[in-house]
């Protein structure tokens, strides 16, 4: 049989970079292929490629037996080539059929179009309202426009990027029910993932890349994801230590009937959440993107204290009232969601940016001037204790990778000591060995007697770590349950926003339509 | 009152509104493509002045409208070069070709100051044009009729259209309009110097209906109220022509009551009305109206850079 497409000795470089080395492999109609690697592997500019975005500088691409020139995302699609962005090209105040017919090089007239975006939604089953503006609807929802925007043009080959990382397991679920049915048709499915479990899951085979170049292919469903994941990163995967046999304290952090306004025009409103966490505690808090995250955090941390109701204490100290500066004093560090330019600023020093966090509990700035030495030294032990790849405490934090960043940002708060650390999504876009020295360094502060708040919406991640887990849901937060008896079904139900009472009217799906997890 | 007192005011308000009219329409179009193009006030100047030499010379002040759109537009290309092509700071820019119109259109309009051109007056039949009451619907100048019409036209275009509907895209997100496939930066470009040339007609209402003579700083900021007024209609071509007749009263408002008098008030203060009444509805709508927050285009004022 002819492959659908096969690549040939593609290469692609940048300016210091040789993003693609001579990359081969073939994709068979029908098949579901992953692309595996980590941030940096070059998956993404291999998939631009392809996808037209980019052209390479040399290799050649063979599109159903023929050879073929992708200039554009527009050739591309008329090759047959469709993708789903991992970063939604939608349009939020616009509606569904607007943001489809905008993804399409000659839609019909709009009624026509309408039709044609029902039948499709009908054959695959997918639940999504034409006439809704984009801004409303769920992420799942919004991954849906994609997919029917590049169903519509009838692909034989669809381009999956990242596309279950915002996810619940829910709508994971109905994903894998539609890609599943589109391969039985004899669409071919190029899916890009770094999670390994979905891709034992769901794929044929497995093209595994490492630094620009392939370096494995393997049937996911005979590797383990442990072995797939060595693979990935060219070494030995090391486990977290001393996870379990941790003892849980007495109470650290207190949150009390917490509520925040939301900042108009999108932000997600606090309502009314309480929980505690223990000397020794990892407290996870799940939930899908966008539901009050990272207000939460900003609102625990002291920088949105405007409106604020409720109680916040640390060690028996009442700080609600107390502002960044003073919540940083008691004990509480954070460390926020974005790395350039929340946690850290790309523009200064790492010295400077351990100055920007650590001034109190380090006294890096007494009597109102900075201790440039004693900001230098502290950034160089955090630098080697967590080895940071960096040119030392004087390089700027922005010429660090994400991983690099990250691990300073972690290292930064945690030899602060902190009574309580506040941390969001401290492994996003991290490569797996960055990621799991961060959540040994977690596991290793908690042992040492600190309580830690973790905000993550990797429920792996959330589920190794944890010792107790809520779910955050448009601004509420569900009880607290205990790790060892929690089911990821559970988990996923509350992500998807059953309380065990309805969701407001605004967010209830068009007649004839049902909608997912409700 | 009596009808033919309150026709006539009428009549005024109208001019007053036009300009501000056919000057936030384009501002309109250039912020719905997510560009703010700060320099209205400036091609409004390049405009009145271009409009009111041409149509000094050949004597036809059609000619002269036509004119003033063209080079408006060549100045709005400079700022659409810069801000595109060299991704430049879009607020300082646009205040930068403000100066700059105001101050090219003061060295161009210099040998033109105290002489007079042919009005650009109504097309109707006097008969018509010149009663007393029909005068209302007849008697205006054409370029009354034209913002209405491109009222209509551009609210046709961004609801109904495609190129309006990748326009709306290319102001809603960038990135995305970009990796589907749109070309951005023409869409900005073409937004900006459709602007431009709506600016310099504006101006050309100026040098050519409202005073058929050139002078300094003739639009006397009207520009900026177009501006305020595309945030004030949010961004809706219906609302923007009625913001522009409220306006209009207002200024007409000023004049009736310097003309009758009325010396309650300073002359300043009542000068100064049109352009607090910007300012509290810019304060009203900053002051977290939700639906107006929400209607601005999400990319206004953003540079984009295409990224592999």
């Amino acid at each position: 049989m002819l492959p659908r497409i096969e690549l040939l000795g593609i290469t692609k470089r940048f300016p210091g970079v040789l993003a693609n080395d001579a990359i081969s492999f073939a994709v068979q109609p029908g098949e579901i292929h992953a692309l595996l690697g980590e941030n940096g592997a070059g998956k993404s500019t291999l998939v631009k490629i392809i996808y037209g975005v980019l052209q390479a500088d040399s290799g050649q691409i063979t599109f159903d037996g023929r050879e073929a020139q992708v200039g554009s995302p527009r050739e591309a699609r008329a090759l047959g080539i469709g993708m789903v962005f991992q970063h939604f090209s939608l349009f939020e105040a616009m509606t569904v059929l607007e943001n489809i017919a905008l993804g399409m090089d000659h839609p019909p007239a709009r009624r026509q179009l309408e039709a044609e975006v029902r039948r499709v939604l009908d054959s695959y089953n997918l639940a999504l309202d034409p006439h809704r503006d984009v801004h409303t609807l769920s992420v799942g929802e919004r991954q849906r426009i994609e997919i029917v925007r590049a169903l519509l043009q009838k692909p034989k080959l669809l381009i999956m990027d990242e596309p279950t990382s915002v996810l619940t397991p829910q709508e994971v679920e109905e994903l894998f029910k539609t890609l599943r049915q589109l391969a039985s048709e004899g669409c071919s499915i190029l899916y890009i993932s770094h999670k390994l479990e979905e891709i034992k899951a769901l794929c044929d085979r497995a093209t595994i890349m490492r630094g620009g170049r392939v370096v494995a292919t393997c049937d996911p469903a005979k590797e383990t994801a442990r072995s797939m994941a060595e693979m990935m990163i060219g070494g030995n995967l090391k486990d977290i230590e001393g996870r379990d046999g941790r003892t849980v304290g007495q109470v650290r952090f207190t949150v009390e009937n917490l509520s925040v306004p939301g900042e108009p025009p999108f932000g997600t409103s606090l309502n009314d959440i309480s929980f505690e966490v223990s000397a020794g505690e990892i407290f996870g808090i799940a939930g899908v993107a966008g539901n009050g995250q990272n207000e939460l955090l900003a609102a625990l941390s002291g920088e949105q204290r405007r409106g604020m109701r409720g109680r916040i204490v640390i060690d028996g100290r009442d700080i609600t009232d107390t502002g960044v500066t003073g919540r940083r004093r008691a004990g509480l560090s954070s460390v926020p969601e974005e790395r350039n330019g929340h946690a850290a600023v790309p523009g200064m020093s790492l010295a400077e940016n351990a100055i920007l966090s650590a001034r109190t509990r380090k006294a890096l700035a007494a009597k109102g001037l900075l201790r440039r030495s004693a900001a230098r030294e502290f950034a160089s032990s955090v630098i080697s204790a967590f080895s940071v790849k960096a040119t030392g405490a004087r390089g700027m934090a922005g010429s660090l990778s994400g991983g690099n960043l990250q691990k300073y940002v972690m290292g930064r708060e945690i030899m602060q000591e902190p009574a309580v650390l506040l941390v969001a999504q401290p492994t996003w876009g991290v490569d797996a060995g960055a990621a799991s020295f961060i959540r040994q360094a977690m596991v290793d502060l908690a042992a040492s007697g600190s309580a830690i708040v973790l905000i993550s919406q990797d429920l792996d991640e959330l589920l190794a770590l944890s010792d107790r887990i809520a779910v955050i849901n448009e601004g509420h937060l569900s009880a607290a349950m205990d790790i060892a008896t929690v089911s990821i079904e559970e988990l996923g139900l509350l992500m998807g926003g059953v309380h065990g009472k309805k969701k407001p009217a605004s967010a209830a799906p068009a007649e004839g339509i049902t909608h997912h997890g409700a | 009152m009596n009808a033919a007192i309150l026709v006539s005011i009428l009549m005024t308000v109208a001019a007053a509104a036009t300009p501000l009219l056919l000057a936030a329409l384009g501002e309109l179009v250039v912020e719905k493509s997510g560009v703010l193009n700060l320099g209205v006030e400036g091609m409004m100047l390049i405009g009145a002045v271009t409009a009111f030499a041409v149509s000094v010379t050949t004597g036809s002040p059609a000619l002269g409208a036509i004119a003033s759109m063209v080079t408006a537009a060549a100045a709005s290309g400079i700022f659409a070069a810069l801000t595109l092509g060299l991704a430049s700071n879009q607020v300082a820019t646009g205040l930068a070709l403000t100066i700059f119109g105001t101050g090219i259109s003061a060295l161009a309009g210099a040998p033109y100051v105290g002489i007079t051109t042919t009005r650009l007056g109504p097309i109707f039949p006097d008969a018509l044009a010149d009663d007393p009451y029909w005068r209302l619907i007849f008697g205006h100048s054409p370029l009354v009729y034209i913002a209405l019409l491109m009222t209509l036209a551009v609210w046709w275009f961004l609801k109904h259209s495609r190129s309006g509907l990748i326009l709306r895209a290319v102001g809603e997100s960038d990135d995305a309009a970009h990796s589907i496939g749109y070309p951005v930066l023409k869409v900005r470009a073409l937004a900006i110097l459709f602007g431009g040339a709506m600016a310099g007609l504006a101006g050309s209402f100026y040098s050519l209906v409202v005073t058929p003579m050139w002078a300094e700083r003739l639009t006397a900021g009207r520009g900026w109220i177009a501006i305020a007024l595309v945030v004030f209609a949010s961004w809706r071509p219906g609302r923007l022509a009625a913001g522009a007749y409220l306006f209009g009263a207002v200024i007409t408002l000023e004049l009736q009551a310097k003309a009758a008098g009325l010396s309650a008030l300073a002359p300043e203060f009542m000068s100064s009305l049109p352009y607090l009444a910007t300012i509290a509805v810019l304060v009203m709508i900053s002051a977290g109206r939700r639906s107006i927050k929400n209607a601005a285009p999400a990319c206004l004022g953003k540079p984009f850079r295409a990224s592999a």
